[in-house]
C-alpha cells in the first residue's frame, strides 16, 4: 500500500484539510497507568471528520485509492446502513445511544505496512509494548499484523509462511494485490444487508486481515493480529476475510484492548471465513474493550464438505457487546463450534452467542458458552440453531453457564432451537450458579484475600474452556480475568 | 514457641448475636501440643473453631482471641489465615476448575511480599516432597479442589494443604467424620507425621476412635458451649467407657444441688 499521491490528498484536503484535523483529545496520556488505560497523541494524515455522508465513503475510497467496484459496494452499502432501522425490537434500546454524527469513520497516519520491527515508529512500538506484545513471540508467530488505528502500522509474514504460499496481509494490501481472490468471496458470506452494523462495516472499513492457505497446506504456527481503537470517537470498521484451500489449516488469533476514553466509542468489525473441502479454521479472539466502547461485530463462517470452522471467542469490557459467531454448514459432515467467554461488569452488556445454521446431511454443531456478571453486569446468551427438515443426520450440542458473582447481577438466556425433521440429535444444557460464601471462605481460610478468592473462582469456572486457548492468551485471559475482579467484593 | 489464647470467649450466630453457642471458652494452645476436644453433637465445637478463623455467619460477642498476645479478631479471616490459623474443614468446599497443585500455589502466593513471585520449580519440588511423605499419588493435585471427591479423599485434601501451608495452630474439625477406618488412619498418619514443636494442633472430635491414632497431649471436654472437663489421654477413655450422659450428669448435679 502507498500513500495518496499529492493530488489525491489535495482531494481529500477540499473536505477536509489535513493541517486542520483537530488534535486528538487524550484524557490518558502517558505510559504509567494500567494496560489498556492509555493512549498517545498521535497526529493523523488522514482523517474523514466527524459524521457519515456519501463524501465519507468517498474520502475513504479516494485515500485508498480503490477501483471502481468496490467505491460502489461503499456506497450501496452505506444506503442500506441508512435505510435499516436499529435492531431495538429485539435487541437493547442502548443502541439508540450511538450518535453516528459524531463518530470518525477514517483515520489513518498513511504510513506503509511495515516488514521488520526496526521500521516500526517508536512511539507505535510503545503501543504494542505496553499492549503485551512481547518481541520473542514473535519467533514463534508466524506472522504479526497489527492495526494501528486504521492501517497497518506493522506487518510481517515470515518466510515459512509465504513459502507456503500463504497469503497474509490487510484487507486493504489484499484488495489491491489480490483482487481475483478477494472480490470472489467478499461479502458473500456476510451480505451487505446481513444486519445494520455489517451494512455500515461494508460502506467504511478499513484494516483487517486477509488470509488465503492453498490447498493441502497446513499452516502450523498461529497467524496473529493485535488491533487497538487509538482515537476518540473513532469507529474502528476492520474487515477480515479467511479463505483456506481444500485440505488446509490455519488458526488465526486476535486480541484487543483499547484506551479508556469518555465519551462512546463504536467498534463493528466484520469477519468472513471460508473453509473449502475438508479444510480446518480456528479463529481465536480475546477482547478487553474499555468500558464506553460498543462492540458489534458481525462473525461468520462458511464450511464445506467435511471442513471444520472453530471459534473461540472471549469478551471482556465494553460498554454493550453484541456478537454472534456463525457458522453455516454447506457441505456434508461440516463441523461448526463456538466457545464463548463473556465477562460482564458493572455497567457492561455482554450479548453473546452463536449460530449454527446447518445446510447439509451429517453436519455437527456444537456451542459452549459461558458468561459471568460481575456488580451490575448484564450478561445474555443468545443463540440460533437452525436444522431444516428436508437434512437427516444433523447433531447439536448447546451448552450455557452462567456464573452470578453478585446479588445485583444479571443474566438471560435466549436459545433458539429450531429443528424440523426426525433423524436428528439435539441436546441443550443450561445452568445459572453463584459464586458461594462457603467456597470464597474456604480460599480466604486459605490465605487469599476475597478478591484473589473470588478471581480464582471465575477462573476455575471457565478454566475448562481457557484451556483451549494457547497458552499466551490463556495467562493473559487470566490477568483479564483478576483486573476485572478488582473492586467486585467488598 | 508460639501460642493461641482463647480467652473467656463467647460465640453466636451472626443472624441471632443474643443467643451464645459458645458461652465462654477458655483454652490455651502452645505449638508442639495436641489437644483434643470432645463433646456431644451440638455443643459448640465446631463454631469455636469456625470462628477462631472467622467464618462471616459467626460473630465472636465476648472476649478474644490472641496468637502471642495479640488479638486477632479484628483480622479478616485470611489475614488470619497467614497469621497461621489453618481450619481443617468438617465439610471442604468444592472449587469447580480450580486444581489442588494451583489452588495451592495461589495460597503461597498469597502469603508472599507484594512484587515477589512464587517460585515454580522450588514449590512443586515442596509439593511433591509432601506428597511422598504422605502417601498420596501425584495425580491427585491435578484434580479440582474437592470437586466430587469421596469423603476421604476431602480429607486427605486437607491433610496435603495443612502439609503444604505449615500453619502455626491447626484447627481440625471433625476431621474424623464420615471416615472408614482406612481414611482415618491415612488422616493419623498427615497429622502425626505433621506434629512437632512447630505445630499446635486442636483436634475436635465427638469420637475416641480418633484418639487410638492420634494420641493427644490434652483432653478437654466441651458441653453446651464450654469447657467442663479437661485432663490427659486418659480422660477420653474414661468418656468412651462412660458416654457423654457421664458428662451431662455429674454437671447436672451441681445445678440441682
Amino acid at each position: 500500500m502507498k500513500p495518496p499521491t499529492d493530488l489525491e490528498a489535495a482531494a481529500a484536503a477540499v473536505l477536509r484539510p489535513v493541517e486542520d484535523a483537530p488534535s486528538v483529545e487524550n484524557p490518558a496520556e502517558g505510559i504509567d497507568q494500567s494496560a489498556g488505560d492509555f493512549s498517545y497523541n498521535v497526529k493523523y494524515d488522514y482523517d474523514a471528520g466527524a459524521g457519515l455522508t456519501e463524501n465519507t465513503v468517498r474520502y475513504i475510497s479516494d485515500v485508498k485509492k480503490e477501483d471502481d467496484w468496490i467505491r460502489e459496494f461503499r456506497l450501496k452499502a452505506l444506503k442500506v446502513f441508512q435505510d435499516k432501522p436499529m435492531p431495538t425490537h429485539w435487541a437493547t434500546s442502548d443502541l439508540n445511544n450511538i450518535d453516528f454524527d459524531k463518530i470518525r469513520y477514517y483515520l489513518a497516519s498513511g504510513q506503509k505496512p511495515k516488514r521488520t520491527w526496526d521500521e516500526v515508529p517508536d512511539d507505535i512500538k510503545k503501543t504494542f509494548e505496553r499492549l503485551g506484545i512481547p518481541e520473542q513471540e514473535r519467533k514463534f508467530l508466524a506472522g504479526v499484523e497489527a492495526q494501528f488505528d486504521s492501517e497497518a502500522a506493522y506487518s510481517n509474514v515470515k518466510e515459512i509462511v509465504a513459502k507456503q504460499g500463504v497469503i497474509f496481509m490487510g484487507s486493504t494490501e489484499a484488495l489491491r494485490e489480490h483482487p481475483e481472490i478477494f472480490r470472489k468471496w467478499f461479502g458473500k458470506v456476510i451480505p451487505t444487508s446481513d444486519n445494520k452494523f455489517a451494512a455500515l462495516n461494508s460502506a467504511v472499513f478499513s484494516g483487517g486481515s486477509f488470509i488465503y492457505v492453498p490447498p493441502g497446506v497446513k499452516v502450523d504456527m498461529p497467524l496473529q493480529a493485535y488491533f487497538r481503537i487509538n482515537a476518540e470517537n473513532f469507529g474502528q470498521f476492520e474487515r477480515t476475510l479467511i479463505i483456506v484451500d481444500e485440505g488446509a489449516e490455519v488458526t488465526y488469533m486476535e486480541g484487543c484492548t483499547a484506551p479508556k476514553f469518555s465519551t462512546a466509542t463504536l467498534h463493528s468489525a466484520v469477519v468472513e471465513l471460508v473453509a473449502m473441502k475438508n479444510a480446518k479454521i480456528q479463529y481465536i479472539t480475546v477482547q478487553n474493550w474499555a468500558a464506553n466502547v460498543y462492540n458489534l461485530v458481525t462473525k461468520r463462517g462458511l464450511a464445506h464438505e467435511g471442513a471444520e470452522i472453530k471459534w473461540i471467542d472471549c469478551n471482556i469490557g465494553s460498554r454493550l457487546t453484541m456478537k454472534y459467531p456463525g457458522v453455516i454448514l454447506k457441505g456434508e459432515g461440516a463441523r461448526g463450534e463456538v466457545v464463548s467467554i463473556a465477562l460482564a461488569n458493572d455497567g457492561q452488556h455482554q450479548d453473546t452467542g452463536a449460530k449454527m445454521i446447518h445446510a447439509a446431511d451429517n453436519t455437527t454443531s456444537t456451542i459452549v458458552a459461558k458468561s459471568i456478571s460481575v456488580g451490575q453486569g448484564r450478561s445474555t446468551y443468545r443463540g440460533v440453531v437452525h436444522i431444516p427438515k428436508h437434512l437427516k443426520g444433523c447433531k447439536n450440542n448447546t451448552e450455557c453457564d452462567a456464573l452470578l458473582i453478585n446479588s445485583n447481577s444479571r443474566t438471560d438466556t435466549y436459545p433458539a432451537i429450531t429443528v424440523r425433521g426426525d433423524d436428528h440429535a439435539v441436546q441443550h444444557e443450561a445452568s445459572v450458579s453463584k459464586v458461594s460464601e462457603e467456597m470464597i471462605f474456604y480460599m480466604q481460610q486459605r490465605g487469599l484475600t476475597e478478591a484473589q478468592a473470588m478471581s480464582l473462582a471465575v477462573n476455575g469456572f471457565v478454566n475448562d474452556l481457557v484451556r483451549q486457548f494457547p497458552m499466551e492468551y490463556s495467562v493473559e485471559l487470566k490477568r483479564l480475568i483478576d483486573l476485572e475482579m478488582e473492586g467486585s467484593v467488598g | 514457641m508460639n501460642t493461641l489464647e482463647i480467652r473467656d470467649l463467647t460465640v453466636a450466630l451472626t443472624a441471632t448475636p443474643d443467643q451464645p453457642i459458645v458461652k465462654g471458652l477458655s483454652l490455651t494452645i502452645k505449638t508442639g501440643e495436641v489437644h483434643a476436644i470432645m463433646g456431644p453433637n451440638g455443643t459448640g465445637k465446631s463454631t469455636l473453631s469456625k470462628a477462631i478463623a472467622g467464618h462471616p455467619a459467626y460473630t465472636i460477642t465476648g472476649g478474644d482471641v490472641l496468637i502471642d498476645g495479640a488479638s486477632i479478631l479484628e483480622m479478616e479471616p485470611d489475614e488470619r489465615a497467614r497469621a497461621g490459623i489453618f481450619l481443617a474443614f468438617q465439610y471442604p468446599a468444592e472449587i469447580p476448575g480450580v486444581t489442588i497443585a494451583n489452588f495451592l500455589r495461589a495460597a503461597e502466593q498469597a502469603r508472599m511480599a507484594e512484587g515477589e513471585n512464587i517460585d515454580a520449580p522450588a514449590f512443586y519440588k515442596k509439593l511433591y516432597a509432601k506428597m511422598d511423605a504422605l502417601k498420596i499419588d501425584r495425580k491427585f493435585t491435578s484434580r479440582a479442589v474437592n470437586d466430587g471427591f469421596s469423603g476421604g479423599e476431602k480429607k486427605r485434601c486437607e491433610i496435603l494443604q495443612l502439609a503444604m501451608l505449615e500453619p502455626r495452630f491447626a484447627l481440625m474439625d471433625e476431621t474424623d467424620s464420615g471416615l472408614d477406618i482406612d481414611a482415618l488412619k491415612i488422616v493419623a498418619e498427615g497429622v502425626n507425621d505433621l506434629r512437632g514443636d512447630k505445630l499446635g494442633v486442636m483436634l475436635i472430635t465427638h469420637y475416641q476412635r480418633l484418639l487410638d491414632y492420634i494420641v493427644p497431649d490434652f483432653v478437654h471436654v466441651m458441653y453446651d458451649g464450654r469447657i467442663v472437663k479437661s485432663g490427659d489421654k486418659g480422660l477420653a477413655l474414661e468418656l468412651e467407657a462412660k458416654g457423654y450422659d457421664w458428662v451431662k450428669n455429674e454437671l447436672a448435679t451441681p445445678v440441682t444441688a
